[in-house]
């Protein structure tokens, strides 16, 4: 298959699925099965793509001049085929998920759900293969504007609270901030194509290239950098489903995957050393770190503590992205892999639960694993992912993590990246341990299922697998760093 | 141009096409006042803009081929003579005036009927060619005093335009009294200054001019003719704080008079200053970068953030997008007072594409409005529902407003940035910035409203608009998602216009 088939195939897939869904607007069953086949689809070419760029050949498309010298330009590079790959394929399990939430809440307008979320899936895998900074900008709004009806899908006034606040704030940064700083990296470099080594490399003074860094840093709203993190709790009104494909992967990764590629290929290295702004940046990342954990800790609505677990967690790749070594750059690109894998698995417990009982709040919780054991061990497993406890998998992201700090000589980040990790505990543990093993066991009234049988199987079982990937992803770390090495190593990036 | 019009029209039609293009409905406007039925003077005005709209297309491509296409009026040479000159900076203008003359016309055939008395509606065509024909002879002539005389033309027409306004909405008489009364200072202004040059170069042919300036100067006569007619065109372009007869025009005149004067009067003015700006003065002179970079530009940062303040709270729709009409002026006039052959082709740029995307939104709301009566922000709440083509089409325009990827406007937004980024003006930028942002809270509360609030008691009389109003509103809101894939067709226009003021700069 030729490059330029396979790339626009991967963009056409999700459009083909939102197209099929509409068709098939009153056959669900025949809806649904679009929705997973198209995923199915996607996912492998997906794959067959990552496989292709690994063996190091180049795969690009670009369109001709639309005006000002600005091209639609498509070019694959590993960064963003991991994040196609973990995009697509989670895509699957969470259709799988989505079919057993919506059906077991009961939800309406289910049509304009998926057609939502086959166009989101569009942005992400654009946003994932752009070949400059236009055409990320471009899908980066497809993005914020179809997941903006999946926010407000209940429709009551709380919803569309929240879904003005999630599109207010990310239209609002990205157009008042991310987009001066594209502008003004085009009018200073005269491009905005992706650069091994940095585009802005010798092309600015230190000055200016702060000023573009900052815009960038708080312009990429997905990223979820305080202060402009106050969307992502706000979009948990959203239908579980979403909260966990959007909120845990698609959307803000396609966030920290923006602020790492710019760190990468706009910026470079050596210019973010030089640069004091990277510093201020860094220190408002670990600030958004500690933060956000605290914030979380108070929290008894699951959801909403998930939500702030987010900002902290999305905030490490930011740091990692800042400290620009080439370890730092490693660890933040694992990050993105693991805590996908581990936050989508949450928030789908959370959904499972809700759909099972219609709990939202932790205190509500105690000793629910009796009756959901399953869904509380995945639970379990998860969190200690995201904790990073060796063997699991962000033990590995933040040994890099910490290898990068070191390196770049910002020692106090070590101690972040530690005391971080003892909030996750503080927050994450006792969920499942209180689900799972609730003291004085035999006085505690449990809660009922809402729902006779409890859960749907449809929505345990891809729960599961995502828990289970959250432990094989250990056997494959190696394989995942071998593939980013060309992205941040010397090798050359064409 | 991809195709050649100009060789497909008689000899005598392409010798004559500056004439024709101005004549055609100055000479159809009287002889429709006297037709007994208003649908054959609709459809006499409608071929006569269609010829209009043929030379413009034209003439295009006679700039195309030589550059700059000079008219002698009844065969008296310039500089004596009144000359009709066409180059780059102008023929774009002649496109847009003539295509958004056709459109506004068609979306006419379903308003007037509901806005203006049946006695009435021949004399309403009448004025309304005359306003076209003013519009182009300004944007076409390259005589100062004829501009003036042409200025007049559209400025008087426009005001019984909007007057017209009084059989729905009392309103419009005030509004375009206080119209007359600015207009009227506008234009005395204007032609005082051009007393001033003709006093100093003894020429009122705006090349002639051109010539004999530089070496003069250094005179008061010549600056004070400059400030003169600044203001003058100023006051006519609304740029801020000249704009204040703006607002109430365009909320109470007949709606199909809003959407034509939309997208067009303000534009012609607009264009009549760059012209004397960089055509007729010289863009190095030191008092004219006095006047861009402590003059222009800041009043374009305050119109800009300060007139779309103004529109997040308004109540009537037609005054929020009027409001921001005059914000988007400050765009254009941020590009033109950058003072770069890149500011002022993304000036143009934006000034193309606003007429394009503001039209449609008026369109949009006359055409819901058509249903249920009222222009209230509060009474569109949830009219998607039962008028789903026609607020699509509006919030595709509504995109393009703010500058989302995909639609035009976003495009000539970055166009924009980039120029003043070129010029290090950070500022400019954060102004666009914060314009945008506002933008996003008044479009969005049009589109929240529209969408997503439920609907009240008047909903049941919602109706879809009339596919006359459906045709030309869609053929805009496509026209934003065109030329927000491939802007190539006015990028090349206005870098043509950019390079007329800026001989000798590459945009």
């Amino acid at each position: 298959m030729s490059a330029e088939l396979l790339i626009a195939l991967i963009l056409i897939v999700p459009l083909l699925v939102s197209g099929g869904v509409a068709l098939f607007n009153r056959v669900p069953d025949v809806r649904e099965a679009v929705t997973i086949v198209g995923a199915v689809v996607l996912f492998a070419l997906c794959a067959f793509m990552a496989v292709r760029v690994g063996n190091g050949e180049p795969l690009s498309l670009e369109s001709g001049d639309i005006a000002l010298g600005l091209t639609f330009a498509f070019k694959l590079e590993p960064l963003g085929a991991m994040f196609a790959v973990i995009a697509s394929g989670l895509w699957i399990l969470n259709s799988l998920y989505s079919i057993g939430y919506m059906r077991g809440n009961r939800e309406r307008n289910q049509t304009r759900f998926y057609i939502c979320f086959g166009i989101a899936l569009f942005g992400a895998m654009g946003v994932a293969m752009a070949g400059n900074l236009f055409t990320l900008f471009v899908f980066y709004e497809v993005l914020t504007l179809s997941t903006y009806p999946l926010v407000a899908h209940k429709g009551d006034e709380n919803a569309r609270r929240g879904a003005r606040i999630y599109l207010l704030t990310l239209l609002g940064t990205s157009i008042g901030l991310l987009l001066i700083g594209i502008v003004g990296t085009f009018a200073y470099a005269g491009s905005l194509d992706f650069v091994q080594g940095g585009l802005l490399a010798d092309k600015v003074s230190p000055f200016i290239g702060g000023v573009l860094l900052l815009l960038f840093a708080f312009g990429v709203g997905k990223a979820a950098l305080m202060p402009f993190h106050f969307w992502l709790p706000n979009a948990m009104v959203a239908p579980t489903p979403v909260s966990a494909l959007l909120h845990a992967v698609a959307v803000v990764k396609a966030g920290v995957f923006t602020i790492l590629k710019v760190a990468v290929y706009i910026f470079g290295i050596d210019l973010l050393k030089e640069m004091p702004a990277t510093e201020f940046v860094l220190a408002v990342a670990c600030f958004s770190i500690i933060t956000a954990s605290l914030i979380a800790l108070t929290k008894d609505n699951l959801k909403a503590r998930l939500a702030y677990s987010t900002v902290s967690q999305l905030s490490y790749v930011t740091v990692g992205a800042m400290l620009a070594t080439q370890a730092s750059f490693m660890g933040a690109g694992l990050q993105i892999a693991m805590h996908a894998l581990a936050k989508i698995t949450l928030f789908m417990c959370a959904g499972a639960i809700y759909v099972a009982t219609g709990k939202t709040e932790i205190s509500q919780m105690r000793g629910l694993g009796r009756r959901m054991p399953i869904v509380f061990t995945c639970f379990f497993i998860a969190s200690l992912a995201i904790v990073g406890l060796a063997p699991l998998g962000g033990d590995w992201m933040k040994m890099q993590m910490i290898e990068g700090a070191s390196k770049a000589g910002h020692d106090y980040v070590i101690y972040v990246l530690i005391l971080s990790s003892m909030l996750n505990v503080a927050y994450l543990l006792p969920i499942g341990i209180m689900g799972l093993f609730p003291p004085n066991a035999d006085k505690l009234e449990v809660a009922e299922f809402k729902r006779p049988g409890g859960a749907p199987a449809l929505t345990v079982i891809p729960l599961t697998i995502t828990a289970f990937g959250c432990i094989a992803i250990l056997f494959g770390v190696n394989t995942i760093m071998e593939f980013l090495t060309p992205a941040f190593g010397t090798t050359a990036y064409e | 141009m991809p195709f050649d019009v100009a060789s497909m029209l008689p000899d005598i039609w392409v010798t004559n096409l500056p004439a024709i293009i101005v004549v055609m409905p100055l000479i159809i406007a009287p002889i429709i006042a006297a037709l007994p039925n208003w649908r054959v003077s609709w459809t006499l005005s409608l071929i006569t803009l269609v010829i209009s709209f043929i030379s413009a297309l034209a003439l295009l491509n006679e700039v195309e081929t030589f550059g700059r296409v000079s008219y002698a009026l009844g065969g008296f040479a310039p500089p004596l003579g009144i000359e009709f000159a066409v180059d780059g900076l102008n023929a774009p203008i002649l496109l847009l005036v003539t295509v958004m003359s056709i459109l506004a016309l068609i979306f006419a055939l379903p308003t007037i009927i509901k806005d203006i008395r049946e006695e009435k509606r021949s004399l309403f065509f009448t004025a309304y060619l005359m306003c076209v024909a003013g519009l182009i002879g300004v944007a076409i002539t390259g005589d100062a005093f004829n501009l003036f005389v042409f200025l007049e033309i559209s400025s008087l027409s426009t005001y019984v335009l909007v007057a017209l306004g009084a059989t729905k909405d009392r309103r419009a008489l005030p509004a375009a009294f206080n119209y007359l009364v600015m207009g009227t200072i506008g234009a005395t202004f204007y032609v005082i200054g051009v007393g001033f040059l003709f006093a100093a170069t003894g020429t009122l042919n705006m090349a002639d001019m051109a010539t004999r300036i530089p070496e003069l100067s250094d005179t008061r006569t010549i600056q004070a003719g400059f400030a003169f007619i600044v203001v003058g065109l100023g006051l006519k372009a609304a740029i801020y704080p000249l704009h204040q007869w703006l607002p109430p025009a365009y909320a109470y005149a007949p709606s199909f008079v809003t959407v034509f004067l939309s997208a067009t009067a303000t534009k012609v003015a607009f264009y009549a200053l760059a012209r004397v700006l960089f055509s007729v003065f010289n863009p190095e002179l030191d008092f004219q970068q006095v006047l861009f970079t402590w003059v222009l530009a800041p009043l374009a940062g305050i119109a800009a953030i300060v007139c779309s303040f103004q529109a997040v709270f308004q109540t009537d729709l037609r005054r929020m997008l009027a409001y921001s009409s005059v914000a988007q002026v400050g765009y254009m006039l941020l590009g033109l007072s950058i003072g770069t052959a890149a500011g002022l082709s993304a000036g143009m740029f934006h000034l193309v594409n606003h007429a394009l995307l503001k039209g449609a939104l008026f369109m949009a709301v006359a055409g819901v409005a058509l249903s249920i009566g009222t222009t209230q922000l509060s009474a569109f709440a949830g009219v998607a529902r039962r008028a789903p083509w026609t607020m699509t089409a509006m919030a595709i325009a509504a995109l393009s407003l703010v500058g989302i990827p995909l639609t035009a406007g976003f495009l000539s937004k970055f166009a924009l940035l980039e120029a003043a980024l070129e010029r290090d003006w950070w500022w400019a930028a954060a102004v666009l910035a914060i314009s945008s942002a506002l933008a996003v809270l008044y479009v969005g509360r049009i589109l929240e409203t529209a969408f997503f609030k439920a609907p009240g008691p008047a909903q049941t009389q919602v109706r879809e608009a009339p596919l006359t109003l459906l045709v030309p509103l869609w053929i805009l809101a496509l026209a934003n998602i065109y030329f927000g894939l491939d802007a190539s067709f006015i990028t090349g226009l206005t870098d043509n216009a950019a390079g007329v003021a800026f001989p000798g700069a590459q945009p």
